[in-house]
């Protein structure tokens, strides 16, 4: 039997494989689960930034009808719980003892038979607090007399984390001496948030008749996540079982582990039910994984209109706990990335990193380890530097490229990136936008008063982590997993050691495995998230998937595809070498009416095989990537600026991405529109930030802002494809692409609306008053 | 996320209402559209003993015109405002305001008597009624009285209702044939609060201007009547020199800020900006 | 008329009747209990979400008697004699609701936890304007925010809906 239909594998843009149970309301969350006899806990967090404990009493909350247990720092000390390791070397507070050391902390919870009580009982707990003075920024941290945040911990006498450093200084030092000009940007890229539509939380089922711990929890990296629990519970890995079901977006949000996951267990285990907890936004917010927070300076150096060297100074505003999520032996993520698209001959970066009074983290929000941070500074300081030396900014960027002939190029920091035509993307990106008439429109606009700016942003990023000798997290080698068998009839299950928060791996991992061994897509399901029955991986998150468990899937299919061949060599009477395969179908070399598909072969796997064969069809690949991939694209966006308020809105955006072969182009898409969306979000009005007391500002969504469909633009998307050498299926990352290079394009946007009159720099997020304030100093307010 | 508990009252008349808020004293709180109310319940910020929902109360969902006033019943949603053809042309003001007004699915719930109730200086819905005169007819143990709007607003979220008081009409006194208005609300993204408004409202007599109404939000303790503005408009033809003119004095009758939203400095301009812009929508209009 | 009763000292419950999805229900609530919880927990009706606690992202949006609202700013007790309708119910006999068809057809969904408000908007929106502009589109929609798609396919799939819609002649 022919297969006449055409296997919709790669380059397909198949709809997706799960929907169905999402349009209809049937997604199955972690709030959504409801065990019997399940409890509620709810978390009491300090209003305070910084504050000694001198006592709770909880004796009114524990005597309220409904409640079932308080728990504090005391008891969970007992345990040896009240503190735990994270993910960075560091150790953080589950609920509080000593002190409190940002605005939210967790100090105490309650555990209830309803959520209402529970909260209910929050507020008769009394925690007398002696407030003390709040560190709220890494500069106020490193000063000589700054209160000691960690003072808990040995051997720390002062704020600093880490110092870390890339490159070589003192060739760059050099350069700079011989530099004609030397450019330099000082920045902030600001605290904001992942923020997924779903909050954290987790159901933890301790069942005291079996020993065994199911915690259903939204965990972008569930294996990772219950290797980390045994060890910082002492449950027994094999006890405890962690199913991260749908999740309703993740950026990075749900990657570390929070002390409502550690506290809801251990209530679990001391009161023998399952115990719920779904934070609320505040404590989302106020508590959970933020992201950037980063003092950055960059100086660039140049001869004539030649990048000749790069140096970066960075200060990481760390919060109280250094909880970076992020492979271990990179103390500033991936940020030596930095840069970019450019043939730098030289460059080093140093960065260090400073406790203060608020919430832990740094790495999330779709950064790819810091290479958000990384990609702003590079793209701002090389607009900066063409309005400098007067040239076009498209033509500065186009002058320093990295040449198409130059891959694999090895960085002056010591990245080899596998592939690239950074000029095929800029090109196609100024033909769409009609690059030369738009700039004779803008000089138009500006003799009438009209203020429009052109913005680009050319950006190369890392992505796909990675060589176990280089990438861990915690230790855990960053290799990831896929394990696939195929049922007698021809059908397939694929378990995979990543976990999607949106992406579309029912689909596009389904893909994969159809463009291999020729099995239309739906005719294979997908599992993820549950580490009873799925292959070790570490997550989904830096836009690795693709990159790994990608690569592991097609290296799993070719496996299963040889002894395929086998069993089809045996079933047809021939040797191997005298077949063909053309996607799912085996045929005589000459002979082609002669031949069997892989449905044929799968059910002889079960039923007639070669004498000493094994039965069945499936196997299992843990893929360690030999390098990382570099994805990269060139985003243009145009403004307008109302001179009268200082508003921006943008007239178009034109976002060209090469991430090599897409498997998928619809979700593809779909991942860059998402990211245009949260940097658009990031550059306009997304930030977290703090008073004096340390105060949290941001911690709802009154003040924390998100775009809606109202002021988010409309996207053109457009493509090159230039694969990944090293990759089984020549793709690349993509997930977080557009928010790692599309803030510069914005930012660029609006700086160059005002560059004619000597504006070089807003700070993010550019707010309405701060483009008027520009706009009167230059007099060009309405 | 979980308000704390309280007594609940649907009751199905005004009296009964009233008699309900009688017994609880300043306790008890009215619940009409609840997107105010209900949020700040749930962060346990407000935690009336009761609520009355007046919800059941039929005949407060009338939107007309008589008798010199367009009436705007208690129960009259944003939605109801954004959607009705009455509230264009001569009322723009108030047509303009409305779809303003936080976002869609909360407009679908909110009402204009309850946004006047809650008295949110950042309101958009008081700077609209203050700009065209409006009053609101409180009823009470004691039976009815008639409110104006600058009467209303003592302060933030303070009005001089009675805890024992409803609203139960706004209304907005007829311009005259020639009228027009309309707001202008600078806001960081849909559904936050105004961080400037302003409404502009003018009837014409004889070509030139006889009343001008203009208030502004989010540049005060409440809602604030831009007087000076308004008189130099008063009696005046409505040109370039006059808006201009306004547009300054508005901006100098602003009492703005220095917040999260942006400067003092850059509000007071705004409010000047948005002056000139309102006040040339309205002459656009006229001809 | 239903009257309030203090069950136990402090507890207030209130009896309510909901027609759920063409279905009524009858229950005593504890005054207090919002409208997504009795959706949620109540009646064990999980498409309706939480996602923020100052009634700011729309993820918990249902219909009432047609109109969309937010279920978190709305007391179960108010929904007392109406219709809700939430995502089970978009569905019908003869299938799925043509704006469940469009954000599957148009990509228009990525971790779906936004999608069941955002549906029912859309739904309304299709109800009142059947050939909406991406312009009213996106007014109808500003009050559910989404975090994954950028909205694009959101109007798309709006924008299938009404074309299916339309040439069903509904």
């Amino acid at each position: 039997m022919a297969t006449e239909t055409e296997i919709r594998g790669i380059g397909h843009s198949v709809k997706r494989l799960e929907d169905g149970r999402f349009i209809r309301g049937g997604g199955n969350y972690v709030e959504d689960i409801k065990l019997p006899r399940m409890l509620y806990m709810e978390l009491l967090r300090s209003p305070f930034a910084h504050a000694r404990i001198r006592s709770i009493d909880a004796s009114r909350a524990q005597e309220l009808p409904g409640v079932v247990a308080v728990v504090t720092g005391e008891a969970l000390a007992a345990h040896n719980l009240a503190w735990m390791p994270t993910l960075s070397g560091d150790t953080q507070a589950v609920l509080a003892t000593d002190k409190v050391r940002f605005q939210g902390q967790e100090v105490a919870a309650v555990v209830a038979e309803s959520p209402y009580v529970a909260k209910d009982a929050l507020e008769l707990i009394d925690v007398d607090y002696e407030p003390l003075p709040a560190v709220t920024s890494p500069q106020q941290a490193l000063e000589p007399d700054a209160p000691v945040i960690r003072d808990e911990k040995e051997g720390q006498s002062d704020n600093r984390i880490y110092h870390w450093e890339a490159g070589d200084r003192e060739a760059t030092d050099k350069a700079f001496e011989e530099a004609d000009r030397v450019i330099a940007l000082d920045t902030f890229y600001p605290r904001c948030h992942p923020a997924p539509l779903e909050c954290c939380g987790c159901v933890a089922d301790v069942n005291p008749a079996t020993g065994k711990a199911t915690i259903y929890m939204t965990s972008q990296a569930p294996h990772a996540h219950r290797t980390l629990f045994a060890i910082v519970s002492g449950l027994p890995e094999h006890k405890i079982r962690i199913v991260s079901p749908d999740i309703g977006g993740g950026f990075g949000n749900k990657v570390p582990i929070y002390p409502g996951y550690v506290v809801a267990t251990a209530a679990s285990l001391l009161i023998g039910r399952p115990v719920k907890w779904i934070e609320d936004r505040t404590g989302n917010l106020i508590s959970t994984g933020f992201a950037r927070d980063y003092h950055m300076r960059g100086e660039l150096a140049l001869k004539g209109d030649r990048m000749i060297g790069l140096r970066t100074k960075l200060l990481s505003d760390n919060g109280a706990f250094f909880a970076d999520a992020q492979p271990s032996k990179f103390k500033a993520g991936l940020f030596h990335i930095v840069t970019g698209s450019y043939d730098i001959p030289t460059a080093f970066v140093e960065a260090d990193g400073a406790y203060t009074n608020k919430a832990p983290g740094g790495v999330a929000y779709r950064c790819s380890f810091r290479v958000t941070e990384a990609s702003y500074l590079i793209e701002r300081l090389v607009q900066t530097a063409a309005y400098e030396i007067g040239v076009d900014p498209v033509e500065f960027r186009r002058t320093n490229f990295i040449k198409k002939e130059q891959f694999p190029y090895t960085s002056a920091t010591g990245w080899v990136y596998d592939s690239g035509d950074y000029e095929a993307a800029l090109d196609l990106v100024l033909e769409k936008l009609g690059y030369e008439d738009l700039k004779r429109e803008q000089a138009e606009a500006r003799e009438q008063g009209k203020l429009i700016g052109i913005g680009i942003a050319s950006f190369t990023e890392v992505v796909g982590a990675g060589h176990g000798k280089e990438f861990d997290i915690a230790g855990l080698r960053m290799f990831d997993s896929a394990e696939l068998r195929i049922h007698p009839t021809g059908k397939a299950v694929l378990k995979l050691g990543v976990k999607s928060q949106g992406q579309g791996h029912e689909t596009t991992f389904a893909q994969i495995i159809a463009e291999e061994l020729g099995i239309q897509p739906e005719d294979i399901e997908v599992q993820e998230g549950d580490t009873d029955h799925t292959p070790y991986g570490l997550g989904t998150y830096a836009s690795r998937s693709t990159p790994v468990a990608g690569a592991a899937a097609a290296m799993v299919s070719r496996k299963i595809l040889a002894k395929a061949r086998t069993i089809a060599a045996h079933l047809l009477e021939t040797s191997e070498d005298d077949l063909e395969w053309s996607r799912g179908r085996f045929s005589v070399k000459g002979a082609p009416d002669r031949g069997k598909t892989i449905q044929e072969v799968a059910f002889a796997a079960y039923t007639d095989l070669p004498e000493g064969m094994e039965a069945g069809l499936e196997g299992v690949h843990y893929y360690d990537p030999p390098n990382m991939t570099f994805p990269f694209g060139t985003y243009a966006v145009v403004v307008e600026v109302d001179r009268g308020t200082g508003e921006w809105k943008v007239r178009r955006l034109v976002a060209v991405d090469d991430c090599g072969v897409r498997i998928n182009p619809m979700i593809v898409e779909g991942q860059i529109m998402g990211g245009l969306t949260e940097g658009f979000g990031i550059a306009a009005m997304e930030l977290i930030t703090f008073d004096e007391e340390g105060n949290c500002i941001g911690a709802n969504f009154t003040d924390y802002l998100l775009p809606t469909s109202w002021e988010t633009p409309a996207f053109e998307l457009g493509e090159t494809v230039t694969p990944s050498p090293h990759h089984p299926l020549g793709a690349k990352g993509v997930g977080e692409s557009a928010t790692v290079g599309s803030p510069a394009a914005f930012v660029n946007a609006v700086v160059d609306a005002l560059a004619h009159v000597g504006v070089r720099n807003f700070e993010m997020p550019v707010t309405s008053d701060k483009v008027w304030k520009a706009l009167s100093e230059v007099g060009l307010a309405e | 996320m979980y308000p704390g508990r309280f007594e609940y009252h649907a009751p199905s008349t005004i009296d009964e209402a009233i008699s309900i808020l009688e017994r609880y004293g300043d306790e008890a709180k009215i619940l009409a559209g609840g997107q105010s109310l209900i949020p700040l319940m749930k962060l346990r910020f407000a935690s009336p003993r009761a609520l009355v929902d007046i919800n059941r109360i039929q005949g407060l969902d009338t939107l007309y015109e008589d008798n010199g006033f367009l009436t705007i019943g208690a129960l009259v949603r944003h939605a109801d405002c954004e959607r009705s053809e009455l509230l264009r042309g001569r009322y723009g003001v108030l047509g303009d305001a409305a779809p303003q007004i936080s976002d869609p699915i909360v407009r679908n719930r909110g009402t204009v008597a309850g946004s006047l109730a809650h008295a949110d200086p950042q309101g958009d819905w008081g700077s609209a009624l203050l700009a065209t005169g409006a009053q609101v007819q409180a009823q009470g143990p004691d039976g009815t009285r008639t409110i104006r709007t600058e009467e209303l607003f003592e302060g933030p979220f303070t009005t001089t209702l009675e805890p024992t008081e409803i609203i139960t009409l706004v209304q907005v006194p007829d311009p005259g044939p020639q009228a027009g208005g309309t707001y202008l609300k600078l806001e960081r993204k849909i559904g936050d609060f105004a961080t400037v408004g302003v409404a502009a409202h003018i009837s014409f007599d004889n070509g030139k201007i006889g009343r001008a109404g203009i208030a502004l939000t989010g540049v005060g303790p409440r809602n604030l009547r831009a007087n000076a503005a308004e008189e130099a408009l008063a009696d005046a033809e409505l040109n370039d020199e006059s808006i201009a003119e306004a547009a300054r004095l508005a901006a100098d009758a602003a009492e703005p800020r220095d917040d999260v939203r942006g400067s003092a400095e850059y509000k007071r301009n705004v409010v000047r900006v948005f002056t000139e812009r309102a006040l040339r929508r309205i002459a656009e209009g006229k001809e | 008329m239903a009257q309030m009763t203090e069950t136990q000292e402090g507890v207030y419950t209130y009896p309510v009747t909901v027609t759920v999805n063409g279905a009524a229900h009858a229950a005593d609530v504890e005054t207090r209990l919002l409208l997504v919880h009795f959706l949620r927990e109540t009646l064990g009706l999980t498409g309706t979400h939480v996602g923020c606690d100052t009634s700011g992202c729309g993820a918990c949006t249902v219909l009432l008697d047609g109109v969309p609202v937010k279920s978190c700013a709305m007391l179960a007790v108010q929904a007392d004699g109406h219709e809700i309708t939430t995502v089970e119910g978009l569905a019908s006999a003869e299938g799925l609701h043509p704006i469940q068809e469009g954000f599957h057809e148009e990509h228009g969904l990525q971790c779906g936890f936004c999608t069941p408000g955002m549906m029912l908007t859309a739904s309304a929106l299709l109800a009142e304007n059947s050939d909406p502009s991406e312009q009213e589109i996106r007014w109808a929609l500003s009050g559910n925010i989404c975090r994954c798609t950028g909205y694009q396919n959101i109007v798309k799939a709006v924008q299938y809906a009404a074309a299916k819609m339309a040439g069903e002649g509904r």
